[in-house]
């Protein structure tokens, strides 16, 4: 076929494009992943049994917020890198601020710490379980999203991937939050950046097969 | 034409197109094909059937796309973000020794610069990867967009409702998209 006549057939009887089809994949893929990890999180693993109580500490909302603000950002970063040629520009740095904060709050917390009590403090009690569920939980978010960004034209796979992944993880551990014991910010602020990392990971290797097109 | 009239021309009509200006759109492919004829033979320049398979890749990657182009960016970055990504395809699928050339260096993201209009042989034929493709996504194509049938008409020789022709287009294109990638 000629480049002229595939012309012509792309031409031919072309209809008016629906601009808001983007903004209602990516707000459906957003409350599917939301509400599936909250049943999952609801069903598999319960509410913690005191959340009456827990929710009347400010520590539970700092905590909670940790994800729900890398999720935001890596919303905003997805949403980016599923258009060609849109910069992300600034909003790398405002996706780095959540897990540098709690970084530095978890290296504060532990600096002034007794001695003999840090690694416990790091570790809490569910270390080894925590980034486990974390990324089980990100699942469904993981893959509602990459039929929305499948449905856009992501000209870095890779990077579209990792940040689908993390966008996954972080609704995936606010989710978490509310079954989530623990609330010394040396454990938070490490575990559940490891389990974001997960999906992240996945997304990075996987994104230039998934997100071809 | 100055690159800035260029991108104000394509743009115009571009955006026409996307409001369902159907000849304002074969205006905007015919004017977009020359300018990208041009970027691409700079890049590749003894590879001319080449040039016409990627061209003709990136045209229908840019049709299939067109819902992602948001009207506050300008259209040059758009577009040479997507004949990049295509371009690098290529690469990746060749191994080519002009990747040594460079022929991605930095341009300011400038594709509206030079138009080619006199096209050479493509070494692929996408009319043939389009008979290889099943029906449900193949009659629709070769009902409305070659033959030029109604939606209704297609729909009624189809059997299926109109919605349902739009939706076979649409996808018909993107499976399209995909063969085209596995033969490259």
């Amino acid at each position: 076929m000629k480049t002229d006549d595939l012309i012509s057939l792309l031409a031919t009887e072309t209809p008016a494009v629906d601009r808001r089809v983007p903004s209602r994949r990516f707000a459906a893929a957003v409350l599917v992943g939301l509400g599936a990890a909250l049943l999952l999180m609801v069903a598999g693993l319960g509410l913690r049994p005191d959340l009456g109580q827990a929710i009347r500490l400010p520590m539970f909302w700092l905590r909670l917020a940790y994800p729900v603000a890398i999720a935001a950002t890596a919303f905003l970063v997805v949403l980016r890198l599923a258009r060609p040629g849109a910069h992300v520009g600034v909003r790398w740095v405002a996706l780095g601020a959540a897990p540098l904060g709690a970084l530095a709050a978890m290296a504060c917390v532990l600096a002034g710490a007794p001695e003999g009590t840090r690694i416990a403090m790091w570790l809490g009690h569910t270390w080894k379980v925590c980034p486990v569920l974390i990324a089980v939980l990100s699942a469904p978010t993981f893959a509602a999203m990459l039929w929305a960004v499948r449905g856009m034209a992501p000209v870095r796979p890779r990077l579209a991937g990792a940040a689908t992944g993390l966008f996954a993880g972080a609704v995936a551990t606010t989710a978490y939050c509310l079954h989530c014991p623990e609330m010394a910010p040396p454990f938070w602020a490490f575990w559940y950046l490891v389990g974001m990392l997960l999906p992240t990971a996945l997304g990075a290797l996987a994104g230039p097969r998934w997100l071809r097109w | 034409m100055s690159a800035l009239a260029a991108e104000h021309d394509l743009r115009t009509r571009f955006i026409a197109g996307l409001r369902g200006d159907a000849g304002a759109y074969r205006q905007f492919l015919d004017d977009l094909a020359g300018y990208l004829r041009g970027w691409l033979r700079r890049r590749l320049p003894r590879a001319h059937a080449d040039v016409e398979d990627i061209l003709q890749e990136t045209l229908l990657a840019i049709h299939n796309a067109r819902h992602t182009y948001r009207e506050d960016q300008p259209l040059t970055a758009w577009v040479h973000a997507i004949v990049r990504y295509k371009l690098m395809d290529y690469f990746r699928a060749h191994a080519r020794r002009e990747a040594l050339h460079d022929p991605l260096a930095d341009d300011g993201h400038q594709v509206f610069v030079d138009a080619e209009t006199e096209p050479a042989d493509a070494r692929r034929d996408v009319g043939r990867l389009l008979e290889a493709l099943p029906d449900r996504h193949r009659l629709p194509i070769v009902f409305v967009k070659l033959q030029g049938l109604s939606v209704a008409e297609a729909a009624r020789r189809c059997g299926i409702s109109e919605s349902a022709v739009k939706v076979g287009v649409h996808r018909g294109l993107k499976a399209l998209a995909a063969s085209i990638r596995e033969a490259s």
